[in-house]
């Protein structure tokens, strides 16, 4: 299927992933930080399917959105304390940070502009009818090693998370 | 531009595949129209059936056998007075009824009713599904909170806790499913919706009878998580009235109490429909390969028509059975009437050409109407879980049962692969 | 403003460093520890989006495969780090990251 308005929907996505960055980093309440990150991860999906990666946007709505930030709003249920939110927002070593921030801006302007000409045109529309079938074929073929110690990994932090949340180890 | 009206109609594919956002537009307009009938419809059915179950009549006031309650239902929640609890967090609570509806209704974009009767046919079909569906925890679990009352946030906390331990256990069945698809000559499988009803096809099984009983422990697997995503009987405890008031949807009334009600039918349908998609054959008619030809689907077609005529008619009996008092005559002449609309319908569905596009809908639909009558059913006969063994049973006999199905569905189908095309 | 109108690989790039920028300026600059963990996100994120961003430009599938093995990890970090927090959170009654210091001197 032939892609539609391409430059309306990346400008329109990217405005909205902005937008909830910047309002993640900037709210005083955490559930409404959690709020807008659900809406980047959101859009960041559908950019996902602009650029013809059906599969991992699908992983990214039930991973991310529909399993991590479930995590992220229980935990802040649990700790959220009224006292929290009505403290300063912004910690003793902001000046320092905003510095660092800058810098490293001033590094990615100036990659990015020095070196506009090394990032070739995208290759041909990949086909995306197969997407899941070949991503499956590289997953269990070529990283498979990978794969495994995925899951090995996944069984550490399950394990992991439930020893440091238990009232009594 | 009523060529490009006109092309759609000659194509072979879904709107969406066929890029035609006219049709597109006029899909999403009818699916929307009849899911909010058939939530209507639910919610009389629900009643009425409950009470022929404890042996009562049920609404019989309003119109002939309470058949217009749910409309009065509707009037009085939208006229209801919009209460918000005075220390709300006002966003949060205005945007949770928005979310959970969003992720019910979104979830239509990929249902197959026919083979080209789906709004769009999406690759990671399945996928979709699945995690759309998800999103509508993220609603339960900020309604809970941002009611700023303990009910709400307990309840909302044990659903949202429910809802996410049964998905895993939905997860593996369906993947069991999907893996059944993989058995044709290629050895790829697929994800999309209209895809595993075709695999069915080809493979002359429903996926339910196949590998027997391996298809039937997943069916059930998938069957029991689906109750408890829905958080419906027996699985209702955190909006049970007996239990926590209402849970999460304690504190909201009117119109935004309405949404969430909307928003559990919707769902009820939605998963009923994976389940109908996955192991159920979907729009397919009893015995597509084994009694084909056109006699043969010449006569499953006249079904739809014959289910109308039978409606009509017991809407006939029961107007003869009315009491035949003065005041009863409205509600007599509206029965009547109800019949002969229902009759029309049932004549129009025999015209072939009629039939014959909506045949499929008409499959799909009665097989989804059958789930909805086991959710009634399950909700007037099973006792409730409790909380501490609804867990114990989503974690320690759900998940294993529902591995032990997906490694032992592997083999079998390695091992059909190996043995058949070698 | 036609080079704005045909979306090639380093709009993407460069939606992704600002999303990352966003994020350091996130970790860097706020108290509350759920706001740190949830801009972290936000850096993975944006690394995803380059990664799949090459993915396409190369015509491979690795970059996508590769992101799928961030948002695992990305997964396993947040539940640890959240049960860190927890855990914390248990012992010192707030959530502010400038009282982590029961080591200084």
């Amino acid at each position: 299927m032939a892609p539609v308005a391409t430059p309306f929907f990346f400008y329109l996505l990217s405005g909205i992933m902005l937008i909830g960055g910047v309002l993640v980093i900037t709210r005083k309440n955490p559930v409404h930080s959690a709020l807008a990150l659900i809406v980047t991860l959101l859009a960041q999906a559908s950019i996902y399917l602009m650029l013809y990666a059906p599969f991992v946007a699908g992983v990214q709505i039930i991973l991310y959105a529909g399993g991590i930030m479930v995590l992220f709003l229980f935990v802040i249920m649990l700790v959220s304390v009224d006292r929290v939110q009505r403290e300063r927002q912004f910690n003793s070593q902001w000046v320092v940070g905003i510095i660092a921030a800058t810098a490293l801006g001033g590094l990615f302007m100036a990659v990015y502009t020095k070196g506009k000409d090394i990032f070739p045109e995208h290759a041909l529309p990949m086909v995306e009818n197969d997407n899941t079938q070949q991503i499956a074929m590289k997953l269990y073929g070529q990283y498979m090693f990978a794969f495994e110690i995925a899951s090995l990994l996944l069984l550490v932090a399950i394990i992991g998370a439930v020893v440091m949340a238990k009232k009594r180890i | 531009m009523f060529a490009y009206i006109k092309s759609y109609l000659s194509s072979a594919q879904t709107p969406g595949a066929a890029g035609n956002m006219f049709w597109v537009l006029v899909y999403i307009l009818v699916i929307f129209t009849g899911l909010a009938i058939a939530v209507m419809l639910m919610t009389w059915l629900e009643r009425k059936v409950l009470a022929h179950m404890q042996v009562r009549l049920g609404p019989m006031r309003v119109g002939p056998h309470g058949l217009l309650q749910p409309i009065a239902d509707s009037l009085k929640l939208l006229l209801k007075e919009d209460i918000m609890p005075a220390e709300a967090d006002a966003f949060v609570f205005w945007i949770a009824p928005f979310i959970v509806v969003l992720a019910a209704f979104t979830v239509f974009v990929v249902i197959p009713f026919g083979p080209t009767h789906a709004i769009t046919d999406m690759n990671i079909g399945i996928l979709f599904m699945l995690g759309v569906s998800s999103l509508s925890v993220l609603g339960i679990v900020m309604a809970g909170w941002a009611s700023n009352s303990h009910y709400p946030l307990i309840g909302a906390l044990r659903s949202s806790a429910q809802m996410v331990s049964y998905e895993v256990a939905m997860g593996l069945a369906v993947v069991s499913a999907i893996l059944m698809t993989s058995l044709n000559a290629e050895g790829t499988g697929t994800l999309s919706m209209i895809g595993i009803v075709q695999a069915q096809l080809a493979q002359h099984e429903w996926f339910i009878f196949k590998f027997f009983p391996l298809g039937l422990i997943a069916f059930f697997i998938f069957a029991v998580a689906m109750i408890a995503e829905t958080n419906r009987a027996p699985f209702d405890l955190a909006e049970a009235e007996s239990e926590l008031t209402a849970g999460f949807h304690t504190e909201y009334s009117g119109f935004r109490w309405s949404l969430f009600f909307l928003s559990e039918y919707t769902a009820m349908i939605a998963v009923s429909s994976i389940a109908v998609t996955l192991w159920l054959g979907g729009w397919l008619r009893p015995f597509p390969n084994l009694l084909s030809g056109p006699t043969w689907d010449r006569a499953f077609s006249l079904f739809p028509g014959i289910a109308f005529l039978f409606l009509a008619a017991m809407c006939f009996f029961n107007t003869a059975r009315m009491p035949k008092h003065p005041l009863f005559r409205i509600q007599t002449i509206g029965l009547a009437v109800f019949g002969i609309v229902l009759g029309l319908i049932g004549l129009i569905l025999f015209i072939p050409a009629v039939s014959m596009r909506v045949q499929d809908i008409f499959w799909f639909s009665a097989k989804v109407g059958g789930f909805m009558y086991l959710y009634i059913w399950y909700r007037g006969t099973f006792p409730r879980y409790r909380f501490d063994q609804l867990m114990q049973m989503g974690w320690k006999v759900l998940l294993p049962l529902g591995l032990g199905v997906l490694i032992l569905t592997a083999g079998v189908a390695l091992l059909q692969q190996k043995l058949w095309h070698p | 403003m036609e080079s704005m109108l045909h979306i090639t690989t380093l709009h993407y790039l460069v939606l992704g460093a600002a999303l990352f920028l966003l994020g350091v300026i996130g970790v860097l600059t706020r108290r509350n520890v759920v706001i740190v963990l949830m801009s972290i996100e936000l850096i993975l994120n944006a690394v995803n989006l380059n990664l799949v961003a090459f993915s396409r430009m190369w015509g491979g599938l690795h970059g996508q495969v590769f992101a799928i093995f961030v948002i695992t990890d990305a997964a396993a970090e947040a539940a640890v780090g959240l049960g860190i927090l927890i855990a914390f959170f248990r012992n010192k009654e707030t959530v502010n990251i400038d009282e982590v210091n029961l080591l200084k001197w």
